[in-house]
């Protein structure tokens, strides 16, 4: 547990009662177990077959409803399931914690595929702002456009929109990859804290604007790179890594990848080397 | 007043190759032009070639291609000893000393995605029991 001490030293600002107490101590600590079995699932998951398929139409239920029944269906065992007549709904498929091949045959609205973790997702038409907001880990491909704020505060997984996406995109991510197969809006990347974006058009203004860290990949023109956005080289392993995800994502198979520009961050606004004591950086 | 001598103390840690913040600019820092503050560096991308069987396994089940969430998942340290980073329990996972660490991040990146998995996926998990306390549906 964190202990609270006071600081004698008082800076003006301190002084001032603005910082009067200082953090110490460790965080939570946990001992790996290397005796641990070997399972894929997190505890209480459905056990789901991917060969085990239905069909529901979501046309007479909200998406609370909606939901319930997906989740109701992976308690019963089918590992794909195709929704039916989507109709911009807002938020439907979020909260999906298992894996799951989870199809919508139509367009989403808000929120969509949101605060997912392991599922992967097929969108049949377009999605609305915000879709995947807060996805853990698993795939989503939209196979048309998406809105703003795609893929804001993303964690883990990878999330492809095979069109083009509204501004904001990657906003405060945090992990993942996001691959977009045409244009970006204005504020890709804003104030990205880690994680990766491939954009294969054009992007918009300020592009990578307050980045804390992460790499933008972008194939087409940029409008202008936004504060503490600089160029980096690319290396091989990035050009070796793009090649792998974007076969992943099933898109761009004979673009020139070599002619890419890679963004990331000066560090000029931002830098954590403070908060890392020197000496705790040779442990291993 | 005359000054005061002040000792320093040697660490006794053991250099190890690419390693964070043992010299002022290690070899990654240096080709990146940038330096790293973290415990990991974050934009270290995975070398596929280093995947070990467990986790071809967990791919395979999961329906995924690639490593997925775990490409940022990396070996980092807690007080001084190596650990992984659990986002879902908001802690340092330490590594048994027993488990002997090769001398190449990549490797070290690909035992640390193994045991967060093994770790994550355990009945023991913190989130366990959270789950039986809280879970809605």
């Amino acid at each position: 547990m964190a202990n609270i001490k006071t600081n004698e030293n008082k800076t003006k600002a301190q002084s001032m009662g603005l910082h009067s107490e200082v953090l110490t101590g460790k965080t939570q600590q946990k001992f790996f177990n290397p005796d641990e079995a070997e399972n894929f699932y997190y505890w209480g998951t459905y056990d789901v077959d991917f060969n085990k398929r239905i069909d529901l139409d979501v046309n007479d239920l909200d998406c609370k409803e909606a939901n319930k029944k997906i989740d109701e269906l992976m308690s019963q065992g089918y590992g794909t399931i195709v929704i039916k007549n989507p109709q911009g709904k807002h938020s439907l498929g979020v909260g999906v914690l298992n894996k799951l091949n989870l199809i919508f045959e139509g367009s989403l609205g808000y929120f969509g595929v949101g605060s997912i973790d392991g599922p992967t997702v097929r969108i049949n038409g377009r999605v609305g702002w915000s879709c995947a907001e807060n996805m853990m880990a698993g795939k989503v491909v939209i196979e048309k456009n998406a809105g703003s704020c795609f893929g804001a505060a993303v964690r883990g997984g990878d999330l492809i929109c095979k069109g083009s996406v509204g501004a904001r995109t990657g906003i405060d991510q945090k992990g993942g990859t996001i691959i977009i197969g045409g244009d970006a809006g204005a504020f890709t990347g804003f104030m990205m804290q880690r994680g990766r974006i491939i954009i294969l058009g054009d992007v918009g203004i300020n592009l990578g604007d307050s980045m804390y860290d992460g790499i933008i990949y972008v194939g087409g023109k940029i409008g202008s790179f936004g504060s503490d956005a600089v160029e980096s080289p690319m290396t091989k392993s990035d050009v070796d890594w793009i090649k792998r995800k974007l076969k992943v994502a099933e898109i761009g198979e004979n673009f020139d990848i070599s002619k890419m520009t890679k963004v990331v961050s000066g560090k000029k606004l931002w830098n954590y080397d403070a908060l890392e004591p020197t000496e705790k950086k040779g442990a291993i | 007043m005359p000054k005061k001598k002040t000792k320093t103390k040697k660490s006794s840690n053991k250099t190890v190759k690419g390693q964070l913040g043992k010299k002022k600019e290690t070899a990654r820092e240096k080709m990146i032009g940038q330096t790293i503050g973290y415990r990991y560096d974050v934009n270290l991308l995975p070398d596929y070639s280093k995947i070990t069987p467990f986790l071809k396994k967990y791919i395979e089940a999961m329906g995924w291609d690639d490593l997925n969430w775990l490409e940022d998942v990396h070996m980092g340290y807690e007080d001084d000893r190596p650990a992984v980073f659990d986002r879902n329990a908001n802690g340092w996972v330490t590594i048994p000393k027993k488990i002997k660490l090769p001398n190449n991040q990549q490797d070290r990146d690909m035992i640390a995605r193994e045991l967060l998995v093994k770790f994550q996926m355990s009945p023991n998990h913190p989130l366990v029991d959270l789950k039986k306390a809280y879970r809605k549906f």
